[in-house]
Parts: structure tokens; C-alpha cells; sequence
């Protein structure tokens, strides 16, 4: 096969996840109306003030336009089209993970993911997400001698009303854009994380959202706060079974981190992405920001985005406290018809603040892939540093990359840097290292691989090696 | 938003619209009514998200009177660049002055003049590209110019043109009783393998409320090369929207230097087209801005044909409680293989109150690319201030030392060295006054 | 018996044929020089070895060891040894130099049965090697060729044809761009790889490369087929006569 030719079959990669479980579940009709969002409510059994909160968000939602700013193309959804609430069936309240049914375990197992006592992954506690409900949670009673409350949303709902209350958006107000509206309206599920003061949590959490259902949203929300001097890294992966409808994703993800404590967000997102002519795929359209609220906080956000067919994302910080830093590491791969629009907002209010952004686009076949990203220090934030770099990597011919980066200082003693690079992989490369005996699959994927390592190597070592897997497999079947 | 302006403009149009040629009215006729039904751009559009227009788009604003008042040559030739010969052509309030006017003996076939004369007398080098960059739709300002421009500077290079001096063409505002308006246009068409400086020159005369809406269309055809010097420096209570349309055939070179040194509200929007295999564009900037002044810089190069090559160079130092935007595009279209493009964008932020939007942007489309952009916004460079201080430089002398080496990466792009200097002179001044306002 | 055997080769690229009728022989050890002027088919040759996908062979025969080298795909010849250095190497940004050399070296050792190398062992390799060109070690922290100088790429194309040990080596224009001293370099590196083992073809504009590279045959290649062949000496030939002669048709006297 001649580079070229493997050029053209990079983009026709198999989605290896699109199996669907076969589960009796209990949905409410389709639709959105304050009856189905008083439906959801009640299904949790949630208690007033939430109710209230999710219909002033309904009422919120109603008015606001769609975002078009962005540079992604996709036809009008109809919401009332759209199945908001959809749990798999169960027959008593679940004392263990033992009374999960074997089906569910079953799906997490083939996906990667084994929650049994026995197979669990080691040093890896996982919440599991199955369309709207949380169906298990590894290693809880271990984080609870801790003190860590790991839990799923609604358990915190019913549990720590107080800490929901609290924080619940704090960060991401419900008014912030039309997607978060409806999350807030309607979420029906998601994680819920807190770390006392001064706990350094002993593992990685992880949630893994699996959407199953057909003509199902999934909104789901998840709440971190990380206490005075505290540490939690978290992580999360999503996979959907192969559908011609597209899907809407549209979740919120709330961080708080208090004096000296540090979040480590990670995301390994592969939904299922749609075939080679754009039929079918999620629409993942989701707001995910942290506060750095107290004084030398630290939250780091990083990505890795190889599925849905639109991504619309912009994990942000908003660096409230002096001395606090943002980070935000990410790799966009788009192939097929896929589009990303993507990026993050580092918003720098308080002194001394320090933000790093490191985006990395690739694009393949008929993928577009944007970076947006805003860089704002307000007026107070003297000594206010931001690095910004976003290269782009370009895979054949008919694929695209945008870099929209927004840079607003309102200090004078603020240093704000961005630099950005488009390149190429074209024949010339391949050629070259295949007269160096390289094949040029090896090629590809030692050249993505070094495009892509500086966002690598900040992923925490499980989810690295399934990412490099995940732009492997993306890359597969490029020769053969 | 409050909308006299828009009243104010369409009501001048229907009561004494400029006369012309008929397709000239027609095309007028076509760029009222997209005004009129779009007004001034608000910041909700994307393209104005730095800055807002309420300011003007109150204010029922008059158009500058049709005849100059009494101005002698002395005043004009105060306002020129004396150290060099070069023919200067004067437009008072957009109209042009012969009798202001020093045209030195023109180079083989070059005509510099008036647009009003031309578009009637020789319709054939002026219908095929008036209008035809600076279109109506979506450009609501651009078209008021268009529905208003009583006249307008005319330059044409016939084939093969070489002129060495530069084409100085100086566009006087003059205040009226009220806040004025005037419309200058200015249209550059350069037939193959000519070669010419053309030098705009925004001056007022007087401090008063005024607007100046402008627009240039620049046609380049093949092997052309333009370099195009345009220098904002109006009164302080002036307001420049400017719009530079630049199309580029084949081997063609298009430098241009946006020199802006103040007023109210500037935004100079910038669309370069490189439209023929092999162009390149060159676009330098720096700006100056303090006390409350708003300065945005609008620029999109269209990289639309293979092997073109752009280099964008933006700089700029706010002070005082002044603003600065720059927005750079940068389109590298799917067959605009080969394309090599750079874009730069610094700033300097001098005061507390000051304050800097940078938004450089890449839209490639194309795989076989080299493209990049940087931006930077900061202060001076502490560790070289400390460096001259040692050396026994005092504070001021050593910021002024550093800012001048920061403005002249730009300025010493300018290809004729008397004009350079003279620019270098009045941005220097310039900084010094916005530093001593600091002060 | 020859390692590389040519036999009325016929090739095209760009939409037109290129290479009308080429034989040429090349035995281990040997060293042949290939001159020619512009456009006379030298670069399309080394592109054929090499199996680059825009030139296709129309008809005739390619030879390695005894192999068909026209069915094989790039990446298996030159794991079979035969190694190009690229009149323009490329550049491959966000792979180290260091990376992509290992990748290179044990795919070839690989096929050849061998145990790779592990990072310790080629670091090692790569140290003693990059004397031979006098490379900086920081060099190969860089990506592939990016930013290198034409000189540094071309020092860099001589330590991969060190460190892969190829039986064919096929220098193309590798002069061109080079100053004194560099070429200088360049040859020493080169001639310090010269072996019985070892063949090569050297392609070149300029008599001035073989004044350090001496070759053993020296064949002069227009429109597309070798027209004359002869022993070094030839070469000094043709830098007084220059190519005109082949352009008018007739040979020098």
C-alpha cells in the first residue's frame, strides 16, 4: 500500500465499543416539559429546593438561544425527541456490588472495566454510569475510612444535601449557556466527590460513563470539591454503542478547590463518533470549569478527545485565589466527518495567577478541528503569567484546523504568551521513514505519538497507556 | 441601541444623495438600503466583540461641508513630509483639491485625481472595481461610505508603471458647525508589473467631534507591487472606521504600513485576498493609544490561490486608560497549497488602567501549509531596563530608549528612508506624549 | 555476481517518462558514481531504488540480491539494506532524532533476525556514530530535521546511513548545498563506511564530490539512459568539457 492509500484509510477506523447491552430499563416518554423534569425529580425521590432549582433552569433554558459562535455544523436538535430519563431496571435497593446485575457487570467488563470484588482494577476506585444512573462504586468503604465521600450524585442529593447545596452551580450557574440549562433541568445522574482538609486521596477515582439506550440523552453532572491543603485526581471515560441517530451528551462538571488543594481532572472521551459518512454519534456538548477559590489552589484539566461526532467543550479555570494555577492539556483527534470545537477559558482574577495551555489538534479525512481558547486577567491580577501553545497537525487533504484564541489583559504587569504551528503529515514523511524501514502505519503513530506526547505524559499511568491504545487504535487499520 | 445616526445618514442620502454615473447610483442605492436595515454593528456580532460603536451611532452626525474654508498651501505643506519630492494630492472633507494639490511631473501614464471626474470621464478603469471589494452586504459601514463619498482619491498605474516617488495623498478633515462626518475613498488599481509608493494620510485640522469613515480598494494585478503607507493622525476628538480592501493576482506584492497614533475610536479593518499564485502580503501595524482612546485592528489575510506567502506584523502600546484590539485572521483555503504564513501580534502595557485584546486566528483549510501566529502582551523588558539604568541611563530615558527599539522593528519596514524617518519622528513624539500624559 | 542489477528500466513520474532504457551493475564494494546534467533522470534513478510511490516502473528489470526490487515495498528494501540519502531530507516535527533512529535501526534489526536494541545500547551506538560526522550530541534530542541547517541535515542523513549499516547506499546530490567544509565532513564520513560489503551509487552534478569520494566507475546518465561509462577519470572529463557535448549529441575527443 502506498502512503497514500494509508493516508486515506487513517480516517476509516472501527469503533471497537459499539456493542449495545441488552437490559430492561425504565424511561419516562419522550419529551422535555416541567412535568417530565417533576417526573425525574420524583424518581429520585430529590427534595424541593432541587426541583425548584431544575425548573428555573427549564424555565432559563426555554428562553436562551443555541451558542453559534462556534465553528461546528450540525442540523437543529429536537429536544422533544430526545428520552431524558432511562435506568436499567432494578428490583430492591443494591446492598452490595454483588446484587448488581450480571449484565451490567457484564458490559463494564468487556468495555475494560471490571467492577467485581476479585477484578477490580487496583489502585483505581470507578464510579459506573449506565445512561442515566449510577450502577456502582468500586472501593468506597476504603475512601470513607479517609473520610472521602465518593458517591454517586444522587446519593449525595439524598446523603450530603448540605455540601450539594452548597456548591451546586457555584461554578457553572445554571443561566451560563443553553447546554447547561438543560443539564440542570434534567441531569439525572453523575459523581460526586469530596475531600476533607489536608487528605492526600490514596487513589485514583474514575468514573466511567456508558450511554446504552437509543434516542437517550445523557446528562449527567459531577460535583469535586477538594477541601484546605487536600489532592484528588480523577478521571473519566465514555463510550456509546453504534447508532445511526446522533445523541446528545450534554453534561456540567463543577470543581472547587479550596487553599492549597490541588484537582487533577483527566478525560479520556471516545463516544461513539459515527461512521465514515457522518451517520449517527454523539453530540457531546459539555461545560466543565473549576475555582480555584482558595489561595495557591491548583486545578489541571486534561483531555483526550478521539470520539463523538461534535465535541463542544472548554474546560476552564477560574483562578480566584493569589497564587493559584490553572493547567489544560489536550489532544483533539478528528476523523471521518468528526467536528471538535474546543479549547478552555482561564480566567485570571487573582494576583499572581499562573495558567499553561497545551492543545494538540490532529485531523484526518473529512475532520475539523478548532481551538478556542480565552486567556482573561482582570484588572487585580498583577504578576498574572499565561503560556499558551496550539499546534495542529494535518492528516491528508480534505481535513481542516482553526485556532481562535481570545487574549484579554487588563493588568499591566500581566505576561500572556500564545504561539500556534499548523503541520502536516504528508507522503514526503512517510516516504522518508519508510526508506528507513519504518512501516508507514509505524510512521503515523510514532508521529502522532511525538505530536501528542507533551499532553501524554500528564495523564495519570492507567489512562496514559489507554490513550496511546485509543490514538492507536484510531490510527488502526491505516495499513493492511 | 440608540440609533440617530443611522436616521441622520439615511435622511442626508434621501435629501441630497451625491450625484455620479448611473451604475455609480446604483450601486449607492444598494448600499443605503443595507445600512439602513443593518445599522452600526453592535458588539453581539463577532466581528465587533471589542468594540462598541454606541458612541457614534448616537450622535446625529452632519457631513462636512462641500467647499474647503480658507486654507493656504503653508498649512498643507506643514502637514506633508517636506524632506523628499513627491507629488501631494490633497482631499479636503473627501473632495479633491487641485489648488492644494502639488503634482510633480508624473511617471509614464500614472493618473492620481479625482474619483467624482474619473468614474464619469473614464468609466471603463473605474466601474470594474469600485465597489467590487468594498461590497455592502454584511459591511454596513463600509457601505455608508459607499451610499455617501462625495469623491475620492483615484490612482492608476497602466501596465508596467514604475514610479519611484512616493503618491501622497492627504485626506483633510475639516470641522463643521456640529459633530461632522466625511466619507473618504480612496481607489488604487495597479495594472501588471507597475510599481508604486502610495501614501494615505488621515490629518484634521481643528478640535472638534469628528468621524471619518473610510475606504480603500486596492487592485493589484499581476507581478504588481504596491507599498501602501497609511497614517492616522487626526485631532483627539476624531473617530476613524476605516476599511482596507486589498485584492492580489498572480506574483503580485502588496506591503502595507497602518501607522495609527490616536483619536477617540479607530478600527482599521484589513481584507487581503491573495488571489493569484505566488502573492505575498506584508502587513505591518503599530498603534499608539492612551488617556480613554480605543484603537482595533481588524485584519483577515485570505490565502485563496497555492505559494502565497504572508507575513503579518502587528504591534501596539496602550497607556492611560486606553484599549487595544487586535483581531488577525488568517484563511488558507483548500487549494492555497504550498501557503507559508506568519502572523505576530505584541503589545506593551504601560498603566493599570489599560487594557489589550489580542485575537490572532488560523482557519486552515489546506494540508500542504506552514502556518503560525504568536502573541504576546507584557510590559517592558525589567531585566533590560535594569541593564541600561546600570549603565548610568536614567528611568525615562531608558523606557523611551526600549520603546523606540519595540516601534521600530516596525517602522524600519518602510522601504523609502526619508519617509520612515519622518514617521519614526512623529511616533516617537507620539509616545513621549502618551508616556508624559502617564506622567 | 552483481548486488544490484539494472536492466533496461523504464520509468515515469510526473506524467512523463523519465528513465528510457537504464542498465547498470553494481557489484559489493563497489563505488559508482552517476553525473549527469538537470532533468537527465539522476534523481528518478535513486527514487526507483528507494521504491518512492510517485514514480512508477513501466517496464524493464530491478535486481537486489537476486530480488525483484520493483514488487517490494518501500520499508522492506531498505530493511533488506538498501538506504536512500535524500537530496532533501525531511523534516519530521515532534519526533526526536533519537527516536526516530532507534524506531529505524531495530525495525531493520528485527528483520534481520537480530535483538533490538534497547535505549541504553543505541544511546552508545548513536554517540560513536555521530563522531564520524561530528554531529552534536544535542542534535539528536531534535525532532527529525527541523530547523537543521542544509548542512546539518545532510551530516544527519550520513549517521542514519552509519547507524542502519546498509548494503546499497544511494547518495543523491548529497553535495548539493554543502560548503567546502562541510562536504569536507560529509566525505570523511562516507569514505569511513566504505567496505568490501558495502556498494554504492553516488549522484552528483559536480566532479567536486568525487574528488573526496572516489568512485571506482563513473557513468554519465542523459535522457534517461547511462551514454557513457569509465573509470574515475572521467569525471575530471567531464568538469572541463561540461555536459554540452551530451546535450549536442556527441561525445568529447
Amino acid at each position: 500500500m502506498t502512503p497514500g492509500e494509508s493516508l486515506e484509510h487513517l480516517a476509516n477506523r472501527e469503533y471497537k465499543w459499539g456493542f449495545v447491552t441488552d437490559i430492561e430499563t425504565d424511561s419516562v416518554p419522550a419529551g422535555l416539559s416541567e412535568d417530565v423534569i417533576r417526573l425525574i425529580s420524583s424518581k429520585k425521590q430529590e427534595p424541593e429546593w432541587l426541583l425548584e432549582w431544575r425548573l428555573k433552569a427549564y424555565r432559563r433554558w426555554l428562553e436562551m438561544p443555541e451558542p453559534e459562535w462556534s465553528s461546528v455544523r450540525f442540523p437543529p436538535i429536537d429536544y422533544q425527541a430526545i428520552v431524558y430519563y432511562s435506568a436499567p431496571k432494578q428490583k430492591k435497593k443494591l446492598e452490595s456490588l454483588d446484587e448488581v446485575d450480571p449484565k451490567l457487570l457484564e458490559t463494564y467488563e468487556k468495555l475494560g472495566i471490571p467492577l467485581g470484588e476479585q477484578k477490580r482494577l487496583a489502585g483505581v476506585a470507578v464510579d459506573a454510569v449506565f445512561d442515566s444512573v449510577s450502577v456502582a462504586t468500586t472501593f468506597r468503604e476504603e475512601l470513607s475510612k479517609k473520610g472521602i465521600l465518593f458517591c454517586s450524585f444522587s446519593e449525595a442529593v439524598r446523603e450530603h444535601p448540605e455540601l450539594v447545596r452548597e456548591y451546586l452551580g457555584s461554578v457553572v450557574p445554571y443561566s451560563d449557556n443553553k447546554h447547561a440549562a438543560l443539564n440542570s433541568a434534567v441531569f439525572t445522574d453523575g459523581s460526586f466527590v469530596y475531600v476533607p482538609k489536608g487528605v492526600r486521596c490514596p487513589m485514583e477515582l474514575s468514573t466511567y460513563f456508558r450511554i446504552n439506550a437509543a434516542n437517550t440523552g445523557q446528562f449527567e453532572r459531577t460535583l469535586i470539591i477538594a477541601d484546605e491543603g487536600s489532592y484528588v485526581s480523577y478521571l473519566e471515560g465514555c463510550t456509546a454503542p453504534q447508532r445511526d441517530e446522533n445523541q446528545l451528551h450534554a453534561a456540567v462538571v463543577e470543581l472547587v478547590a479550596l487553599e492549597r488543594a490541588e484537582i487533577k481532572y483527566s478525560t479520556v472521551q471516545n463516544w461513539y463518533p459515527g461512521d465514515a459518512e457522518g451517520r449517527g454519534g454523539i453530540y457531546n456538548f459539555v461545560t466543565k470549569r473549576g475555582k480555584c477559590a482558595g489561595r495557591a489552589s491548583k486545578i489541571s484539566w486534561t483531555q483526550v478527545e478521539t470520539g463523538s461526532a461534535i465535541t463542544w467543550k472548554y474546560p476552564s479555570c477560574i483562578l480566584l485565589g493569589d497564587d493559584s494555577i490553572g493547567e489544560f492539556y489536550s489532544v483533539a483527534l478528528t476523523a471521518n466527518r468528526q467536528q471538535a470545537d474546543t479549547g478552555t477559558k482561564m480566567i485570571h482574577i487573582g494576583k499572581n495567577t499562573r495558567s499553561t495551555i497545551v492543545s494538540k489538534g490532529i485531523s484526518t479525512g473529512h475532520g475539523q478541528n478548532a481551538y478556542r481558547g480565552q486567556v482573561r486577567v482582570q484588572k487585580g491580577a498583577d504578576g498574572a503569567r499565561n503560556y499558551s501553545q496550539c499546534d495542529s497537525l494535518l492528516i491528508g487533504d480534505r481535513c481542516g484546523a482553526h485556532t481562535f484564541p481570545y487574549l484579554e489583559v487588563r493588568n499591566p504587569t500581566a505576561t500572556v504568551e500564545h504561539e500556534a504551528t499548523t503541520s502536516k503529515i504528508g507522503e514526503d514523511q512517510l516516504f522518508y521513514c519508510q526508506q528507513r524501514g519504518i512501516s508507514a502505519e509505524d510512521a503515523v503513530s510514532m508521529i502522532v505519538n511525538g505530536f501528542c506526547k507533551q499532553v501524554l505524559k500528564e495523564l495519570p499511568m492507567e489512562f496514559a497507556v489507554e490513550a496511546q491504545k485509543l490514538l492507536g487504535v484510531s490510527l488502526e487499520g491505516s495499513v493492511g | 441601541m440608540s440609533d440617530d445616526a443611522r436616521e441622520a445618514f439615511v435622511a442626508s442620502f434621501e435629501v441630497a444623495a451625491p450625484d455620479g454615473p448611473a451604475w455609480l447610483q446604483a450601486l449607492r442605492k444598494e448600499a443605503i438600503s443595507a445600512f439602513a436595515a443593518e445599522g452600526f454593528p453592535t458588539p453581539r456580532s463577532e466581528a465587533w466583540r471589542y468594540t462598541n460603536l454606541a458612541p457614534i451611532a448616537r450622535t446625529a452626525w452632519t457631513t462636512a461641508p462641500a467647499t474647503a474654508v480658507a486654507l493656504d498651501r503653508a498649512a498643507i505643506e506643514r502637514l506633508s513630509f517636506p524632506v523628499f519630492a513627491c507629488s501631494v494630492f490633497v482631499f479636503v472633507n473627501g473632495r479633491f483639491e487641485p489648488a492644494l494639490s502639488t503634482p510633480r511631473a508624473l511617471a509614464g501614464g500614472l493618473e492620481v485625481g479625482s474619483l467624482a471626474a474619473a468614474s464619469i470621464e473614464r468609466p471603463a478603469l473605474v466601474e470594474p472595481y469600485l465597489g467590487r471589494l468594498a461590497r455592502s452586504e454584511g459591511a454596513p459601514v463600509a457601505a455608508l461610505n459607499t451610499a455617501l463619498f462625495a469623491d475620492g482619491a483615484f490612482v492608476h498605474l497602466p501596465a508596467n508603471t514604475v514610479v519611484d516617488a512616493p503618491i501622497h495623498i492627504v485626506h483633510l478633515a475639516l470641522p463643521g458647525g456640529g459633530p461632522t462626518a466625511s466619507h473618504p475613498r480612496t481607489l488604487v488599481v495597479a495594472e501588471h508589473g507597475s510599481r508604486a509608493t502610495v501614501i494615505e494620510d488621515f490629518v484634521s485640522l481643528g478640535e472638534a467631534r469628528m468621524l471619518t469613515n473610510s475606504v480603500t480598494e486596492v487592485f493589484l494585478g499581476d507581478a504588481a507591487s504596491i507599498e501602501h503607507v497609511s497614517l492616522q493622525r487626526e485631532g483627539a476628538d476624531a473617530a476613524h472606521l476605516a476599511a482596507l480592501r486589498v485584492r492580489q493576482s498572480r506574483d503580485s506584492r502588496y506591503t502595507g504600513h497602518g501607522i495609527s497614533l490616536g483619536g477617540t475610536l479607530t478600527r482599521n479593518e484589513i481584507v487581503a485576498v491573495l488571489d493569484g499564485i505566488g502573492a505575498e502580503c506584508e502587513l505591518n501595524g503599530f498603534y499608539v493609544a492612551s488617556g480613554k482612546e480605543h484603537v482595533d485592528n481588524h485584519t483577515t489575510i485570505d490565502h485563496a490561490s497555492p505559494h502565497g506567502t504572508s507575513r503579518e506584523t502587528y504591534k501596539g502600546v496602550l497607556d492611560g486608560e486606553a484599549r487595544g484590539v487586535f483581531s488577525g485572521r488568517v484563511i488558507v483555503r483548500p487549494d492555497a497549497q504550498k501557503t507559508s504564513a506568519q502572523q505576530t501580534n505584541k503589545n506593551l502595557l504601560l498603566s493599570r488602567d489599560a487594557e489589550v485584546d489580542s485575537r490572532p486566528q488560523l482557519e486552515i483549510l489546506a494540508d500542504d501549509v506552514k502556518c503560525s501566529h504568536g502573541s504576546t502582551i507584557g510590559q517592558l523588558d525589567e531585566d533590560a531596563l535594569f541593564y541600561l539604568r546600570s549603565r548610568g541611563i536614567e528611568s525615562v530615558a531608558a523606557q523611551a530608549l526600549l520603546m523606540r527599539a519595540f516601534a521600530t522593528e516596525i517602522t524600519g519596514r518602510i522601504s523609502i528612508a526619508p519617509l520612515r524617518e519622518r514617521i519614526d519622528e512623529l511616533l516617537l513624539a507620539r509616545l513621549a506624549r502618551a508616556r508624559a500624559e502617564a506622567a | 555476481m552483481s548486488l544490484l542489477e539494472i536492466e533496461d528500466l523504464h520509468a515515469r513520474a510526473g506524467g512523463s517518462e523519465i528513465l528510457k532504457g537504464l542498465s547498470l551493475g553494481v557489484r559489493p564494494g563497489e563505488v559508482h558514481a552517476v553525473m549527469g546534467p538537470n532533468g537527465s533522470g539522476k534523481s528518478t534513478l535513486a527514487n526507483v531504488l528507494a521504491g518512492r510511490p510517485s514514480v512508477e516502473v513501466t517496464s524493464g528489470k530491478v535486481l537486489f540480491g537476486g530480488r525483484n526490487l520493483v514488487e517490494m515495498a518501500p520499508e522492506e528494501r531498505a530493511r533488506e539494506g538498501i538506504f536512500l540519502a535524500f537530496q532533501y531530507p525531511v523534516e519530521i516535527p515532534g519526533v526526536t532524532n533519537l527516536y526516530f533512529l532507534k524506531a529505524a535501526l531495530n525495525a531493520i534489526r528485527k528483520h534481520r533476525g537480530e535483538a533490538e536494541l534497547d535505549a541504553m545500547d543505541f544511546l552508545k551506538l548513536a554517540r560513536e556514530k555521530m563522531k564520524l560526522v561530528e554531529m552534536d550530541e544535542k542534535m539528536m534530542g531534535r525532532a527529525v530535521n527541523e530547523g537543521f541547517s542544509g548542512g546539518e541535515k545532510k551530516r544527519n542523513e550520513v549517521l542514519q546511513m552509519a547507524i542502519l549499516e546498509p548494503r546499497l547506499a544511494v547518495l543523491d546530490e548529497t553535495d548539493s548545498g554543502l560548503d567546502i567544509d562541510a562536504l569536507k565532513i560529509v566525505s570523511k564520513g562516507v569514505n569511513s563506511l566504505r567496505s568490501p560489503e558495502r556498494s554504492m551509487i553516488v549522484i552528483t552534478h559536480y566532479q567536486r564530490l568525487l574528488d573526496y569520494i572516489v568512485p571506482d566507475f563513473v557513468h554519465v546518465l542523459a535522457g534517461g539512459r547511462i551514454v557513457r561509462s569509465g573509470g574515475k577519470e572521467l569525471a575530471s572529463e567531464l568538469e572541463e568539457q561540461g555536459y554540452a557535448w551530451i546535450e549536442k549529441g556527441a561525445a568529447p575527443r
